[in-house]
């Protein structure tokens, strides 16, 4: 690995395939991966290796912790099932418990946006706080600009999160091997959905809400009834699709799943249908994947299913030899394979 | 999810593929229309369910694919321009033109929107008055009484800041062109269910008569294709040439008449070209002159902008059902989803896309 000073200062990308950030970049697709791939991870390498992944994993003293931040700009502010603060205390907990890790403290930047309503900044900061308290963190440090009217976005949250790693395990994708299960803590494409409903103003019979929730309670009764848990990841941008993905290219494995045993709300893949989407590939905010043995299925189900934010958990499929890409494949409702591919970009609502 | 899990069956699915398979004497190639269709058949793995002697081949029915390239540049053109408000179907954004796509456009500064109805796009002209409105008018006959009708409202309501950049198609023709090009090996038609819930299906009798093709109008699910290729194969295993109707719960013989009345009242039939393929007759709708005032090609001076298509894209093959996309010598190497030398590799209903999203190679996915 080069060192910083040695790092090339010219630009990794071909100027001429991207010569300007696209919004398809922060999508969690291919486009995404490629920018953390070729630009952020050969710049930062430094004397750790920093984790592409939810939090990175380290050691301080005797202790072991976590670490990882996000920065949340979701449009509109406020939507059915939460809101920007919850939403940032949330993805960060969500994060660190990925790792495995317990979450202790959390900071909060905040980037406002003059104008910004002094009610609607109490309502986010409020959540926040009840947020936090149900996660069983604090907030302990932050920091506030203001910036002038129409240099941002009415409101942008930075979180950075701790957490502490109390057991042996190393969860992470390396991990992870042929003949796990592949468990789900519930119903995917909610988040997703209930932010372009409102965002574009689609009315449907029933209104969506989001999935948003801290996934710390049941990951943490995992580890403490001592499953070995091989890798967890939380279904963000680009839904439970990327996060297959993800997993089976950094450990070289095949993943196959069953369509039939994916759980997708009744309103959901309606939405999604009229669309055009694949609620597969759809952001969740509060479910999370969990590669395991295939002898602790039953163990980790009934565990998961005690909690409220993952009483839908569903065994969806299982772990197969190494296989070249693409790796992850889906058996259709009527029976077929087919490959289950990551995202290239944002999804495109279709014509007809 | 009801009128949905019906349709996906995995039982019933079954009973149809084995009934085909019981009545399958003789090889047969049919093509299904609609990209909607090939996305069903790629993504379920229908025709992984069907006997070998059955060939499906993928039409030319995706709008996104066949919108010229010259029309993209004109819609560059017309985005990039301070004034504008560009507003579009989401899966036009990634469709390359000769430099460059409507999202580049976007990144760098262009105000294009997607929209999920025309309309939306006349109620933006009308809460933005200072600025040029734009729909990009582009789809078969299923998306045209929606845009008619915008441009019906945009007359009623008097918007002088409301234009269309017109591209829409038409199906019989392009059915006729893959019919009377050489070499053409498709034996019947799954015609597209939701084209004719508009127009009806009288068109395709004469089609049916002087082709001799059976031509079935068939849904978007996986039982709707199965039957639809189980009457195709009925069809041709006694040497009927027929039209008929798999899309009953949809269709009627007649269609929609307030759609296709608004549309002849706002268009026109007129000779239009399609991507890959060339210009086909009388194949596309145009503004008729007495809107000429809402045609964004001369409000914006780009009627004039001729492009030459990419010569290592094979798309028009695929349009027409002469070349499966992996037979296309750039498929996922030169030709990816971000890196598209067509729009069958980016559209939402484009073959390429579908083969590989779900496919990716000429033989189906093992487990």
């Amino acid at each position: 690995m080069e060192s910083a000073a040695q790092f090339t200062l010219s630009c990794p990308f071909p100027i001429q395939d991207y010569p300007q950030i696209l919004m398809a970049h922060g999508g969690g697709g291919r486009l995404m991966h490629q920018l953390l791939d070729n630009m952020f991870l050969p710049a930062f390498s430094g004397s750790t290796l920093p984790s592409p992944h939810d939090a990175s994993v380290f050691q301080a003293g005797n202790t072991r912790l976590a670490m990882t931040t996000d920065s949340y700009v979701v449009r509109p502010m406020c939507f059915p099932g939460g809101n920007l603060g919850s939403l940032a205390v949330h993805g960060t907990v969500n994060d660190l418990a990925m790792a495995g890790a317990r979450p202790l403290y959390l900071s909060a930047g905040f980037i406002i946006e003059e104008g910004l309503r002094m009610e609607t900044l109490w309502q986010i900061v409020s959540s926040m706080r009840e947020a936090a308290n149900a996660a069983g963190v604090s907030i302990i440090t932050g920091d506030t600009k203001v910036v002038d009217k129409g240099k941002g976005d009415g409101l942008f949250i930075n979180t950075t999160g701790v957490g502490i790693v109390e057991h042996p395990l190393s969860i992470s994708p390396q991990s992870v091997q042929a003949g796990d299960a592949v468990l789900v803590s519930g119903d995917v494409g909610r988040h997703g959905m209930a932010i372009m409903a409102v965002r574009e103003g689609l009315a449907f019979e029933s209104t969506i809400e989001s999935d948003s929730a801290s996934l710390v309670l049941p990951v943490l009764d995992l580890l403490r009834q001592g499953l070995e848990i091989h890798c967890m990841r939380d279904l963000t941008r680009g839904g439970l699709t990327s996060v297959l993905n993800e997993i089976a290219d950094a450990s070289q494995l095949g993943i196959s799943v069953e369509e039939k045993h994916i759980p997708v709300r009744g309103d959901v893949r309606a939405a999604c249908e009229i669309l055009g989407l694949d609620p597969l590939q759809v952001a969740c905010e509060g479910r999370f994947a969990v590669f395991l043995p295939q002898s602790q299925i039953e163990a980790a189900l009934e565990i998961l299913r005690r909690h409220q934010v993952s009483a839908g958990a569903t065994h969806i499929g299982k772990v197969t030899q190494p296989s070249p890409a693409p790796r992850v494949t889906l058996r259709s409702v009527i029976g077929a394979q087919r490959i289950l591919d990551m995202p290239s970009g944002e999804q495109l609502p279709r014509i007809c | 999810m009801k009128f949905i899990d019906e349709y996906r069956d995995s039982t019933a699915t079954k009973r149809y593929a084995q009934e085909i398979a019981r009545i399958t004497t003789r090889p047969w190639t049919l093509m299904e229309v609609c990209g909607g269709q090939t996305h069903a058949i790629i993504k379920f793995g229908i025709d992984e369910l069907l006997p070998k002697k059955i060939e499906l081949i993928h039409g030319p029915g995706c709008p996104v694919c066949v919108t010229p390239v010259e029309i993209i540049d004109k819609a560059l053109e017309i985005a990039s321009r301070p004034e504008v408000i560009f507003c579009s179907f989401g899966d036009m954004l990634r469709v390359p033109g000769s430099q460059t796509d409507l999202l580049a456009v976007k990144a760098r500064g262009g105000d294009v929107r997607i929209v999920y109805s025309p309309l939306d796009a006349v109620k933006l002209a009308e809460a933005n008055p200072q600025r040029q409105v734009v729909f990009f008018a582009v789809g078969f006959e299923t998306t045209a009484p929606a845009t008619a009708m915008t441009v019906y409202q945009a007359s009623q309501k008097g918007l002088k800041n409301f234009s269309l950049l017109v591209s829409h198609v038409l199906v019989p023709p392009a059915i006729e062109a893959v019919l009377g090009s050489e070499g053409c090996r498709v034996q019947a038609f799954l015609a597209a269910g939701h084209v004719c819930a508009v127009m009806g299906y009288e068109e395709y009798f004469p089609i049916a008569a002087r082709y001799r093709v059976p031509i079935v109008v068939t849904g978007f699910e996986p039982l709707d294709i199965l039957q639809g290729v189980l009457m195709c194969i009925e069809q041709l295993e006694i040497g009927r040439a027929e039209v008929q109707n798999q899309y009953s719960r949809s269709v009627r013989q007649s269609g929609n008449r307030p759609a296709r009345e608004l549309m002849a009242r706002v268009f026109q039939v007129v000779p239009r070209k399609w991507r890959g393929v060339g210009e086909i007759p009388m194949s596309g709708l145009g503004l008729r002159h007495e809107y000429d005032g809402f045609d964004a090609e001369h409000r914006f001076g780009v009627a004039e902008i001729r492009v030459e298509e990419s010569s290592e894209c094979r798309s028009g093959l695929v349009l027409q059902g002469k070349i499966k996309p992996h037979e296309c010598p750039a498929f996922g190497t030169r030709c990816t989803p971000e890196h598209p030398l067509g729009a069958t590799m980016v559209s939402s209903e484009g073959a390429c896309a579908a083969y590989y999203r779900y496919r990716r190679s000429p033989k189906p996915v093992t487990s």
